[in-house]
């Protein structure tokens, strides 16, 4: 246990050069701007005395290194900047938008994960068979997928040319009102108010964007899925259990499947950045007012704080993703540890 | 009415390359109380055979022809849910490679529970106490503690034991083993292998053990079968087929398993025997080790892999080094080839102290082809994408002067030398057999003309007969070239054949040293002793019978 | 004395070339893959030449018409011929992801391999390097250097090979430290090798074929991440012919239902990542000594 602990520990600290790795290269993004940062930061229409205001309030006078740290400092009490387009600081708009995002990613990843394990299991447990086939061309074709491209034919085939989904307007169709903000997420908040056309109203609309990311996320998953499974399958100790007679169902679950989750574990890590880069895309697409398209439209209008806000928060979001996956593993496999013994 | 009958049983697999049949039509019987030996070499068909009985095949493997019955039950026509009631209840089976067989992220209590409570011989709320039963029964102290351990905290001999423990836990009356032995210490695999014959005897059992040992096979089995080629060769008790082989195949595997009494000539079959070597005279010492260390920054501390040996090697002498795993020897041999530093000591190579040159840039030092090494698992030491001729040219290119033709010649010389035909050494590593890739690996370690040649298990995962003519070509080079040898092994039988003198080595320190003889027939350390005792003893030794007829 | 296990019959070594025909002959797969690659290089090589008409010719009278036999995919909201864009514009992201992975190999294998086999502190300094790139999800890390370094194509393909080089160096990584005890890297020092040599000329060239794989891969990704950074605005900009700005007007017309402008140039980038992903196991099973028979 005390390895357990002591493992558990390594992983944290090991977390902390990375965050300030992070911090580092998303100050030297801004600080490498051709040109002035001061005129960017104060935005096109600035004059020459709102630019050197923003000048001295950033301290982009000052030497490099001494913006660095104060850079960080803000960082740290969780000064991201102001907006220019929403004139609201930097935080509050992530925090604003973050729930419409992870609803979303959260909602995709949930489906993908329902077909692509069980698909990657019965793959790897008839091969040869139609089901594997149908996963092998389903990985190999999705990861060819763009998925900005096949957002585009769901909206064309569904919307204009079946009439079953909404118009891909963002969360909510107009007719419907947003549900009092308890987590964010219109499916939690509109079940407790109770409000049940909403949540229809919501889920309709999500359905579209998180088929989208769902495709993208099924391949990788599935192809890792059946990989582990055929991997475990194969290994000496269920050659034992079965020598031993035991049931087929306990020789798949109990001995394989939980042998196989955890280079899952680890791709579903992988998968979780690939979304959140791919979310930017689909919020597009989609007009989904999530942090995504946040950034992209700030990215429009040279909104530089809310870009560099936004690549700095995805960054952090994403180590302290990682360090739970990495914490799950050490406490399903319990090899890990023991080399710090 | 026996409990266990082949008969003429064919199984073939489908492979990309079309139909290959591995086992050929075999019939043998098991009788109830009996312990079978299966003997045989790679290829023999041996183990499919078990996999078949057990109904265990891969899935491109098929039963093609003939009937096994067990107990009455028609094992082929069965079906599968009366197969798996079968399986770990009336037939159980054990593997080789002991730790692989155990699910590495479950606790060794609960893979016992997973059995008991499947053959209903023990309910959720028992199943526990039956589990720590099962373990006290193969001998495990601390029962209730290692009932919570994983794999990986225990020991090779230790997860044996546990793999024993889960086959046996449902009183089967059969117990198939194939290679119990295979990849533990020789120490852990007696205790293994009394421990199977105690519990078979205990429990009134059959048990079928499959091994390449025909000397294992011989001290623990009542009756032995040999295989070849997926068909039974002969049959017969171990005293008969020791010393009244009927079959050639049976007399070259006879002569072939290194027993004491026999040299390295008689490992060969008596038709294709040499004359016995004229080894050359040993003279001033080549190669002096003094003081030897060679400590690890462990995890939790300092770890002494070598504490401090010193010996010599002299001129045209073959010493043996024996000992278990983690006794230093592979670390000791690293040093001596200047693949790793020593953290103390000297190596002094024809006066001159190698130690002092570091591994890092030993490859330009002058004495380098002066000392090679002939490595233990061919197929690792080839580079896949060398052929063989390549492979044995890149010493010649890297440190000596010979141009390009004339190296062409030598490596034809060197494969004439080492008895590899010409035309295989245009082929890649994964394209030859365990016995050709032997052969490369000698050709290229001699191809610089060393002084000093390190054997590291050469012939440890060859089929015994390919050993015996490995050997001898061993024994060969070095009349032929006054090269002296470093034999590292953990068999005490191989060793003897081929050394002058023999130093034993255990944790880090050598505890005996002496001739051949000397340690083989009168040893004075008691591990040396337990290493002797622990090797199985064929039941009768030939040479006895032949040397007498010759 | 000899053992005669296997046949003395001399085997007739395939050299590089009869090699590569026995791989495309043996698995219909690989070969389909190589031929789609075909079109592709035709495609990039001839483009301008083979298109029926000018890819930047705007003709507002004949704007967003359907597919027809004079307009094979159409003409877009400019009145261009969506044919001729796409064929033209395979040259502009084929090159884009061939250089982007051509450099992140390149840096990446150096990189892994003093990583794997040397390890130490340069190993730890390359880890933590690494790990802070690839806390970055790699659409936003493009995003962010696309926005500070500028909107050119040089720096989408500068992007994109950064956000890569993590990938390879870990994989060269893992596969030089398999290998760095292995018994032929030892061998080879026993022959005279440097450690250098070692490195360079036994140990990388048998982590090539596993390296193949994540070559064609990351060909893909490149074409997707390149397009993708394009269809938000940043990298190639109109009237420029790229897959991914062409998907982008499109976007804007799905909704009312002329499908062409965004369903052709989004098609040919599936056809290209998807060519990328079968080859990746052709392209392995050549590289890979083992199989040749």
């Amino acid at each position: 246990m005390a390895g357990r602990l002591r493992t558990v520990g390594l992983r944290i600290t090991h977390a902390i050069p990375v965050i300030l790795g992070v911090v580092v290269v998303s100050f030297l993004l801004t600080r490498a701007l051709p040109g002035d940062p001061a005129v960017y930061f104060a935005g096109h229409a600035a004059d020459e005395a709102s630019i050197e205001e923003v000048r001295t309030a950033l301290g982009l006078d000052k030497p490099l290194p001494e913006q660095f740290l104060i850079y960080a400092g803000n960082v740290l009490t969780g000064d991201l900047g102001q907006s220019l387009s929403s004139g609201q600081p930097v935080l509050q708009d992530l925090a604003n938008r973050l729930p419409a995002s992870l609803e979303l990613t959260l909602t995709a990843l949930l489906l993908s994960c329902s077909i692509a394990i069980p698909l990657g299991v019965l793959a790897a447990t008839r091969p040869g068979s139609a089901v594997d086939h149908l996963c092998r061309v389903l990985v190999t074709a999705g990861v060819s997928l763009p998925t900005f491209f096949t957002g585009v034919m769901l909206i064309y085939i569904f919307y204009y040319l079946l009439g079953i989904a909404p118009s891909p307007l963002g969360r909510l169709d107009f007719i419907y009102i947003e549900p009092d903000r308890v987590t964010g997420f219109y499916l939690i908040d509109a079940a407790i108010a109770g409000d049940w056309e909403t949540w229809t109203g919501a889920l309709k609309q999500l359905v579209l964007p998180a088929t989208t990311l769902a495709l993208f996320t099924l391949a990788p998953l599935a192809r890792m899925t059946r990989a582990a499974m055929l991997g475990a399958l194969s290994s000496d100790y269920i050659r034992t259990a079965r020598a031993a007679g035991l049931t087929e169902d306990k020789v798949l679950f109990t001995y394989a499947f939980r042998n196989a989750l955890l280079p899952v574990i680890t791709t579903l890590g992988m998968v979780f950045s690939f979304t959140l880069g791919a979310n930017v895309l689909v919020e597009k697409v989609f007009a989904w007012p999530g942090i995504g398209s946040y950034a992209v439209e700030a990215l429009v209008v040279s909104d530089y704080a809310a870009v560099q806000g936004f690549v700095l928060a995805m960054a952090l979001l994403f180590v302290a993703l990682n360090l739970v996956i990495d914490l799950t593993y050490t406490l399903i496999d319990p090899r890990i540890g023991f080399e710090t013994r | 009415m026996s409990l266990l009958s082949i008969e003429v049983l064919k199984v073939s697999f489908s492979t990309r390359r079309g139909s290959v049949e591995a086992v050929r039509g075999i019939s043998l019987n098991l009788e109830k109380g009996e312990v079978l030996g299966i003997v045989g070499e790679s290829g023999s068909g041996k183990s499919v055979t078990s996999y078949a009985l057990m109904r265990l095949l891969e899935r491109n493997g098929r039963i093609s022809g003939g009937k096994l019955t067990y107990g009455g039950i028609d094992l082929r026509e069965a079906r599968e849910s009366t197969m798996r009631d079968l399986r770990g209840r009336e037939i159980s089976m054990i593997f080789q490679n002991p730790r692989a067989a155990l699910n590495p992220i479950r606790k060794v209590g609960h893979q016992i529970e997973d059995v008991l409570r499947r053959h209903a011989k023990a309910t959720r709320s028992s199943a526990r106490a039956e589990a720590i039963k099962a373990l006290e029964a193969v001998r495990i102290r601390d029962a209730q503690s290692r009932y919570n351990a994983y794999p990986f905290e225990l020991s090779g001999g230790m997860c044996q034991r546990i793999v024993i423990a889960i086959a046996l836990a449902c009183d089967p009356k059969l117990l198939i083993a194939d290679e119990p032995t295979t990849g533990l210490d020789i120490t852990t695999q007696k205790a293994v292998m009394d421990l199977i014959a105690e519990l078979i005897a205990e429990r009134d059992m059959s048990a079928m053990v499959i091994t390449h040992d025909l000397g294992l096979a011989a001290q623990y089995c009542n009756r032995l079968v040999v295989m070849k080629d997926g068909e039974v060769v002969e049959e017969g008790n171990p005293e008969a087929l020791f010393s009244r082989p009927q079959h050639p195949y049976t007399r070259k595997l006879v002569d072939a398993t290194p027993r004491p009494g026999a040299s390295v000539r008689q490992l060969l079959p008596l038709d294709l025997r040499p004359p016995e070597p004229r080894l050359p005279k040993v003279e001033a010492p080549l190669l002096e080790v003094r003081g030897l260390t060679k400590t690890y920054q462990g995890k939790s501390g300092p770890v002494h892999a070598v504490k401090g040996i010193s010996f010599d090697v002299g001129r045209g002498e073959s010493v043996g080094l024996v000992g278990e795993s983690g006794c230093g020897k592979s670390t000791t041999s690293s040093m001596l080839v200047r693949l790793l530093d020593p953290t103390s000591g000297e190596i002094l190579f024809n006066g001159r102290d190698l130690a002092k040159s570091p591994a890092k840039g030993f490859a330009r030092d002058p004495d380098r082809a002066r000392i090679q090494m002939v490595f233990q698992d061919a197929t690792d030491s080839f580079n896949p994408r060398h052929t063989a001729r390549q492979s044995i040219a890149e010493p010649l290119a890297r440190l000596t002067a010979i141009p390009k033709r004339e190296r062409a010649k030598r490596i034809d010389e060197l494969a004439e030398l080492v008895g590899l035909p010409q035309p295989l050494l245009d082929r890649f590593p994964h394209q030859l057999s365990g016995g050709q890739k032997a052969r490369v690996g000698i050709a290229r370690a001699i191809a610089v003309d060393p002084q000093f040649l390190i054997l590291d298990e050469p012939t440890a995962a060859l089929d015994v007969s390919i050993q015996a003519i490995v050997l001898n070509l061993l024994v060969d080079l070095r009349t032929k070239l006054g090269i002296s040898y470093l034999f590292v092994s953990h068999d005490l039988h191989v060793v003897r054949l081929l050394c002058d003198r023999v130093i034993v080595m255990r944790d880090g320190e050598i505890v005996e040293e002496g001739t051949a003889a000397e340690v083989m027939e009168s040893p004075s350390h008691p591990y040396t002793r337990e290493l002797l005792a622990a090797a199985p003893k064929p039941p009768v030794t030939v040479t006895a019978e032949r040397s007498a007829a010759e | 004395m000899s053992d005669a296990t296997t046949s003395q019959v001399p085997v007739k070594q395939d050299g590089t070339l009869a090699h590569i025909g026995y791989v495309l002959r043996s698995n219909p797969v690989t070969l389909l893959a190589f031929a789609m690659f075909a079109i592709l290089l035709l495609a990039a090589v001839l483009g301008p030449v083979l298109a029926p008409y000018d890819p930047m010719e705007s003709n507002a009278a004949i704007a967003l018409q359907p597919p027809s036999p004079a307009h094979w995919f159409g003409t877009d909201n400019l009145g261009r011929d969506v044919f001729s864009r796409v064929i033209v514009a395979t040259r502009l992201d084929l090159a884009i992801s061939v250089a982007a992975v051509a450099l992140s190999f390149l840096i990446g294998s150096i990189l892994g391999s003093i990583a794997g086999y040397w390890g130490g502190w340069l190993d730890t300094v390359l880890n933590r390097l690494f790990d802070t790139i690839m806390a970055f999800p790699l659409f936003v890390l493009a995003m962010g250097i696309v926005a500070a370094l500028g909107n050119t194509v040089e720096n989408i393909v500068y992007a994109t090979a950064v956000i890569n080089i993590p990938f390879y160096a870990r994989l060269v990584r893992a596969e030089v430290n398999i290998r760095r005890d292995a018994g032929f890297a030892q061998a080879a020092k026993l022959a005279g090798n440097s450690d250098v040599r070692v490195l360079a000329l036994h140990i990388f060239p048998n982590a090539l074929p596993p390296m193949m794989v994540q070559v064609s891969l990351n060909l893909g990704w490149a074409i997707l991440n390149a397009a993708g950074l394009s269809f938000i605005g940043l990298g190639v900009r109109p009237p420029t012919a790229e897959w991914g700005i062409m998907v982008a007007e499109g976007a804007n017309f799905i909704v009312s239902g002329e499908w062409w402008l965004a369903f052709f140039p989004g098609f040919a980038l599936m056809f290209a990542v998807f060519t990328f992903n079968l080859l990746g196991d052709g392209l392995r099973d050549m590289v890979d000594p083992r199989q040749r028979s």
